[in-house]
């Protein structure tokens, strides 16, 4: 098998020059999927027959809870790819998958407590599901303060993959902690296996919203990774061609 | 795959397995206590302690609900279809509040095994669909609050 791709994908120049090219038109498929499926769920999906119009929530809560779980998993395998096969890129990416992955939770947080309070008549409850939520954005917060907490560089990524691997585990229970337990959240609408619980004319500007999402967490981490291929190559000298590049044109 | 890289592989999979291990006999040790709330047939049974504060949740019987008419006073039966339990609360409902969907109740058992509640708080399910459809489904016969349809009332 030919694994030469798999190694390019290692080299921190190579990837910070392919993605200089490819993130305008990620940013253009992100923004254009985001802003119809916004105004489709927000504007033209039909009410809820029992929530009226604060079910509108759901277009940004679960696509943000679904990038915040599947964010995790991204991080972790990049730590287990790092891990395994000491690749320099693979730390970079899951070092630039902590923040984004966060603000993911922090922001799941959020509007499950804006849609809880109309709904339930509660901000916030203990319940499992809301609770192993918590935990995921303080696995979050734990990867990013690993990350600053060691003055050697490969300590802290060795650290921060391990870390992210043993909190894998807090995955699944999130995603099964509505069926295990008695919980005041609802359990799943779309579901892996089996038919989804929403109304065909309110699921497809949810599916979009998904996949904007996907593609928001994507270019995120890209976005986040240059910066960190920037700072860890800072003394190599493509990077510092780049920087006289740079300042030539602004001169 | 390099001998050191299949070893690196297996010191990561020993590291998932057994986390998952670990989280997971401490899941079973607490699965009693990660509910949120007694069912009826629980608090029935008296395996509830009572003039402690609890949570309680089931579906709110049709027919059940009866309000003062002077005050915010209200009482009605939640039920999971075993058994059922008397509700006491004094406050303002939540807007989903409803006869045959389900609520999670805050409060204390007195004697007699009824809840006095101190907070009452909807559970909605995880169905959506325009009130053009909901009407259909209800003229079909179906009742479309998932968790609590399959209950038999006809106690």
């Amino acid at each position: 098998m030919n694994w030469q791709w798999f190694h390019r994908l290692g080299s921190p120049r190579w990837f910070y020059e392919k993605t200089t090219g490819w993130l305008p038109w990620i940013a253009l498929v992100t923004f254009s999927l985001m802003i119809v499926g916004m105004v489709w769920g927000l504007a033209f999906a039909p009410l809820d027959a029992k929530q009226g119009n604060s079910y509108r929530i759901i277009y940004l809560h679960m696509p943000v809870a679904v990038l915040s779980m599947a964010g995790y998993y991204a991080m972790a395998i990049a730590g287990a790819v790092g891990l395994i096969w000491r690749m320099k890129m693979a730390f970079i990416v899951m070092v630039a998958a902590a923040p984004v992955g966060a603000v993911m939770t922090f922001l799941a947080l959020v509007t499950g407590s804006i849609w809880g309070k109309p709904t339930w008549g509660t901000w916030w409850i203990w319940d499992a599901r809301l609770t192993s939520v918590l935990v995921l954005f303080f696995l979050y917060m734990g990867v990013i303060a690993l990350q600053q907490a060691y003055q050697n560089r490969d300590t802290a990524d060795k650290a921060c993959a391990i870390l992210s691997l043993v909190g894998m585990v807090n995955i699944p229970i999130i995603y099964k902690s509505v069926d295990w337990w008695s919980t005041l959240h609802q359990p799943a609408t779309i579901k892996m296996v089996g038919e989804s619980t929403i109304d065909p004319s309110m699921k497809y500007p949810l599916l979009i919203m998904i996949a904007a999402l996907y593609l928001f967490f994507t270019l995120a981490v890209i976005l986040y990774t240059r910066v960190e291929v920037l700072r860890r190559e800072s003394r190599t000298q493509w990077v510092s061609d780049l920087l006289t590049q740079a300042a030539n044109k602004r001169r | 795959m390099h001998p050191i890289r299949k070893q690196r592989l297996m010191m990561v999979l020993l590291i998932v397995i057994f986390s998952s291990i670990a989280i997971g006999l401490i899941m079973f040790a607490l699965r009693e206590n990660l509910n949120l709330f007694y069912p009826p047939s629980k608090i029935v049974s008296g395996e509830v302690p009572h003039n402690v504060k609890i949570r309680g949740g089931g579906c709110v019987k049709p027919g059940s609900v009866q309000r003062s008419e002077h005050n915010l006073d209200v009482n009605f039966v939640i039920t999971d279809g075993v058994a059922d339990v008397k509700v006491f609360y004094s406050g303002i409902l939540p807007d989903l509040f409803a006869e045959g969907e389900a609520a999670v109740i805050n409060g204390k058992i007195n004697d007699k095994g009824e809840l006095e509640a101190s907070e009452v708080l909807a559970k909605h399910d995880e169905n959506y669909m325009p009130p053009e459809v909901a009407e259909g489904m209800k003229q079909a016969g179906g009742e479309h609050q998932k968790t609590c349809e399959t209950i038999n009332y006809a106690r």
